[in-house]
């Protein structure tokens, strides 16, 4: 079972909302497409859903071209943002509603919907209408209802968007468990990085309808292929500086300089873009730290176990992460300090000239 | 949105295409071929060509009746609109009396429209109808059948009574769709009642209110069974409006000619000023979805 | 600016309440002091939106008072309590421009108009959107009408607070940083009292100088960031803050010893007779994972990589215990026992806190 994009595009009234495109997904395989809103996953995903139809392009599943092939026809599931239900039937015939359609014997349907609706852990309001149900469970009954036609391919548009803070977080460790028991290929549309990591599998990052890069989550997340994956993949935002190489140095401004050893030894001299994650910045020197920038502190945000630093550097903002509560004087000078094996470099074409040294050794 | 195209909706149409042709193509067709030729009678036709079209374009008849219509129209709608509007914004919003109001508001517009025609008839009747009466006895020199002015009130009035709930209806619908969050920024801003409608309510109205005005208007600009009732066109040919003058030329004096040459203007006219609001509605679409 | 008191307040949608149940939000009595930023933290449905539309006079408490500064105005319209409010979805008047609606509320109250420019060119550089002063509200993405709310609220220099609702809700994650940072920019600029609500605590510690947490209609505790974090009052704060939440496990306390499943643990405080249902909390920050004989014995069940640090989510006799464990830490198999940080546990009795006595 696999689903293969290929190069499909979508253009709507002479403007291309995704840009030819070529993806493919594995059976059992949790592919999650992450970008800010209006970078293309709704228009993508409803590209693989078969409810627009490619510019260009096909859309391939297990080997047969489906491209033009009617929704009904394929055995697809979709979950919105909005918590969407028939409005007038209760949980249990909700749940049981797809496998009606597909007339299923009245055994068949009940063994289906109980055990869906014990994995949605909703067993409790089977009888009651989705209305009376809270946000969260809601949602639950949504998922129930796409996963019990055990369809090959499930497709989720951000559906923890809408629930409470704490909701979207018990539902999501909730999604890997039904995910490995299915064995189906899930297809998950978020903006948050942290969804992308927390649930794993396969990244697709996206941006303005293109898909920057595709793979495994740590390696994307570890390796980006260029600085827009990285800004993508990145929360809080990734901060970037314009370094110079010269010979065997790198040089970071304000007499800073660091060795350009192993890969990055190879690169022509001239200008970077040195990229590097808020969480290595620190307010302590260390051997390793060699790197100290002089920046002014202008808001700190404390989460009760970390810090916020956002920093002016020049005419730059960063924003560093720093572990503990730390009550910092604000608008006065700061020393942060960075290692250099976290430091990731882009060309002036914005693609990936060496990555990190620590990404490579993890 | 795209959808994939799907052959077997043709098939579900087809009923109502045939429907379509029978009661309405075919008729329609009909009426070209009078259009196009001339008759002294007994079922034998002329070409004509395009006679009849020139002799109605410049027929003072014609345009008489058409400056009636236009001046009715526009009255209907400059009085329609703003009241519907104002209605609506007093209706209760929810709660038994709101759907209270909704009913009383629709009765108006189930009443079947020669019943409208003939109920005013009888009411403004000078000897005994209600109105009539009462204005006589008032003191106030009005007379329906006989002045033309009365006449042109009478069925102005009679036609606000009739129609002005499917415009308080439809932006009653419009508004409900504005959220509450609107309101509550308003109240904080210290917006005036008219700011409010101005800045909030209107905006958010527009693709309703155009919609009630593109129905207003194509049907007065077509009216017909209610001040035929009422007035017959009288008097004289004061409220002799473009499809009483119409059915006049066609069925009283038999013009088939003329008559179906004007039909089909009268169609176009209609046809084009529909478009053109379509047009503009659609645009406002595409400027909101931004 | 105003000190605004909330005296024996309570509010139930039913006109006549029976039960404590009936209640949306269940008696208080709070100050909120001059100048001050407030987070309103809690899930869907604890009382936080009502709680602040009370405050804003969009909706009338069914008992109580609220008092701004000396005056009561329970019963005050909005337009008299100097209040501005940002609503969850942008509002913003579309026919008008940015200039426009940036002037609307002065405008309203008839301000001089050389005065009403000077005002919103303040604000527009304050928002940052001096740029997009004459374009039309209508085309604009939704940071950019958030701001605009935003500014509209601040323009009136007699605002006496600045009420939010959800407001970071439809903005990308992207703009959030963005957007928050200004947001504690303005406080520090301009002290108004700011009453924030959000169910993302992330929003609520980091914009909040003290933090409110309600559950089910009631506060459930109020403090620092800080001290809610080191020393949630109730289990359930020890559960909304913090991601994951507490770690909370049954346990029998004497001493300065607890004892989980049999298994002893150090406390760093002396516990007197507890009654009621005794437990634990520690946070995953305060909680290791090591190899060895000391510690709870867990199973590991997954490790999440999250880029800045990683959460282990152990097993233990059925009940889930996670750990946070920093970016790079090896996690080996026969690392299969859990230890806390003794400083760091906190002891519930019947979901309250218990202070101990320094050992």
């Amino acid at each position: 079972m696999s689903l293969v994009l290929e190069g499909v595009s979508k253009v709507v009234d002479g403007r291309t909302h995704i840009h030819p495109t070529t993806l493919t997904f594995e059976k059992g395989t949790m592919n999650v497409l992450l970008g800010p809103t209006l970078a293309g996953k709704t228009s993508l995903m409803r590209l693989m859903a078969g409810l627009d139809k490619p510019a260009s392009g096909r859309v391939i599943w297990n080997g047969e071209d489906v491209t033009g092939r009617r929704v009904q026809d394929r055995n697809i599931a979709m979950v919105y943002q909005q918590f969407i239900n028939y409005p007038t039937l209760s949980v249990y015939e909700n749940i049981a509603s797809p496998l009606r359609l597909m007339r299923k014997s009245r055994a068949e349907i009940d063994a289906a919907v109980q055990k869906t609706a014990d994995l949605m852990r909703l067993t409790p309001m089977l009888d009651r209408k989705p209305l009376e149900l809270s946000g969260g469970q809601q949602q639950r009954c949504a998922l129930a209802r796409a996963l019990v036609k055990e369809a090959g391919l499930v497709l989720l548009d951000e559906p923890l968007a809408n629930l409470d803070y704490k909701l979207r977080e018990e539902l999501r460790a909730e999604i890997p468990k039904i995910f490995e028991e299915s064995g189906a290929i899930f297809v998950y549309a978020t903006t948050e990085p942290e969804e992308a990591l927390l649930l794993g599998g396969n990244t697709a990052t996206m941006w303005e309808g293109r898909v920057t890069q595709f793979g495994l989550t740590p390696e994307v997340y570890r390796k980006p292929v260029d600085a827009t994956t990285a800004r993508v993949f990145s929360d809080p935002p990734i901060n970037f500086l314009p370094i110079s190489k010269t010979g065997d140095r790198l040089l970071f401004g304000e007499g800073q300089s660091a060795p350009a050893s192993g890969p990055l030894a190879a690169l022509p001299d001239g200008r970077y873009t040195a990229g590097f994650r808020p969480n290595h910045l620190h307010l302590d020197a260390s051997p390793r730290r060699t790197i100290a920038f002089r920046t002014k502190l202008h808001v700190t945000e404390i989460t009760g176990s970390e810090t916020f630093l956002h920093l002016d550097h020049g005419d730059a903002r960063w924003v560093g992460l720093v572990h503990g509560v730390h009550d910092l004087e604000l608008e006065r000078p700061l020393t942060v300090y960075l290692d250099p094996a976290h430091v990731y470099l882009f060309g002036p074409d914005g693609m990936l000239a060496a990555p990190a040294a620590y990404a490579l050794a993890a | 949105m795209e959808k994939t195209v799907n052959q077997k909706a043709w098939f579900l149409v087809l009923p109502v295409l045939v429907l379509v042709a029978f009661s309405a193509v075919i008729p329609l067709m009909t009426v070209v071929n009078y259009s196009v030729q001339d008759t002294f009678g007994g079922n034998v036709f002329f070409w004509a060509g395009l006679e009849w079209f020139e002799e109605v374009l410049a027929s003072q008849r014609i345009h008489a009746a058409l400056g009636r219509q236009i001046m009715f129209s526009l009255i209907i709608l400059a009085i329609q609109i703003p009241l519907g509007i104002y209605i609506a914004l007093n209706m209760p919003k929810k709660g038994v009396w709101a759907s209270v109001c909704l009913v009383l508001m629709a009765l108006p517009l189930l009443i079947p429209w020669n019943v409208v025609g003939t109920i005013w008839q009888v009411f403004a009747r000078v000897d005994i109808g209600l109105l009539g009466r009462t204005l006589s006895v008032l003191g106030v020199d009005y007379n329906y059948t006989q002045n033309a002015f009365d006449a042109w009130v009478t069925i102005i009035v009679m036609d606000v009574w009739h129609w002005t709930s499917l415009v308080a209806l439809l932006a009653y619908a419009g508004l409900q769709s504005i959220p509450q969050a609107y309101y509550q920024a308003a109240k904080i801003d210290q917006a005036s009642r008219w700011k409010v409608f101005r800045y909030i309510e209107l905006p958010k109205m527009q693709g309703v209110l155009l919609i009630a005005i593109l129905l207003r208007f194509m049907d007065s600009f077509m009216i017909y069974t209610e001040p035929f009732v009422l007035t017959g066109g009288g008097p004289g040919n004061a409220t002799t409006f473009l499809s009483i003058d119409l059915v006049k030329l066609a069925i009283g004096q038999f013009d088939l000619g003329p008559a179906a040459a004007f039909s089909l203007i009268y169609f176009l006219v209609i046809l084009l000023i529909s478009w053109v609001f379509y047009t503009v509605m659609t645009n406002l679409d595409k400027k909101e979805g931004v | 600016m105003a000190r605004i008191t909330l005296s024996n307040l309570a509010h139930s949608y039913l006109a006549r309440p029976r039960s404590e149940a009936d209640y949306a939000l269940k008696r208080l009595d709070h100050v909120w002091d001059d100048g001050m930023a407030y987070a309103l933290l809690g899930p869907s449905g604890c009382g936080k939106s009502t709680l602040l539309n009370i405050i804003s006079g969009l909706q009338v408490p069914s008992e109580g008072r609220v008092l701004f500064g000396d005056k009561d105005v329970t019963n005050a319209p909005t337009a008299e309590r100097n209040i501005a409010q940002v609503f969850q979805f942008p509002v913003v008047y579309d026919t008008m421009t940015v200039r426009q609606n940036l002037a609307f509320p002065l405008e309203n109250r008839g301000a001089d108009p050389a005065y009403v420019k000077k005002r919103v060119q303040e604000i527009a550089q304050m928002i940052g959107m001096e740029v997009e002063l004459d374009r039309k509200a209508r085309g604009l993405t939704a940071d950019a009408k958030q701001k605009i709310s935003l500014g509209r609220g601040m323009v009136r220099e007699d605002v006496s607070a600045i009420l939010f609702d959800e407001p970071l809700t439809v903005i990308d994650p992207h703009m959030k940083w963005e957007l928050r940072t200004q947001l504690k920019a303005l406080h520090r600029q301009f002290g108004h009292t700011m009453i924030y609500v959000t169910h993302d605590q992330t929003e609520a510690l980091t914009f909040a100088d003290k933090v409110v947490v309600m559950y089910d209609g009631e506060v459930v505790q109020m403090g620092t960031p800080t001290e809610l974090f080191e020393r949630p009052a109730h289990t359930f704060v020890g559960y909304f803050i913090g991601s994951p939440g507490m770690n909370v496990l049954p346990a029998k306390v004497s001493g300065n010893r607890a004892y989980v499943d049999g298994t002893e643990i150090a406390l760093d405080a002396g516990y007197g007779a507890l009654d009621g249902k005794i437990e634990i909390g520690v946070r995953p920050e305060f909680a290791r994972l090591v190899a060895g004989d000391v510690g709870l014995p867990v199973k590991l069940r997954r490790v999440e990589d999250v880029g800045r640090h990683r959460i282990v989510r152990t097993e233990f006799f059925g009940r889930e215990i996670n750990i946070i464990a920093p970016e790079g830490a090896s996690i080996s198999p026969d690392m299969n026992r859990v230890v806390f940080d003794a400083s760091r546990i906190n002891v519930y009795a019947d979901d309250h806190r218990v202070e101990g006595q320094a050992a």
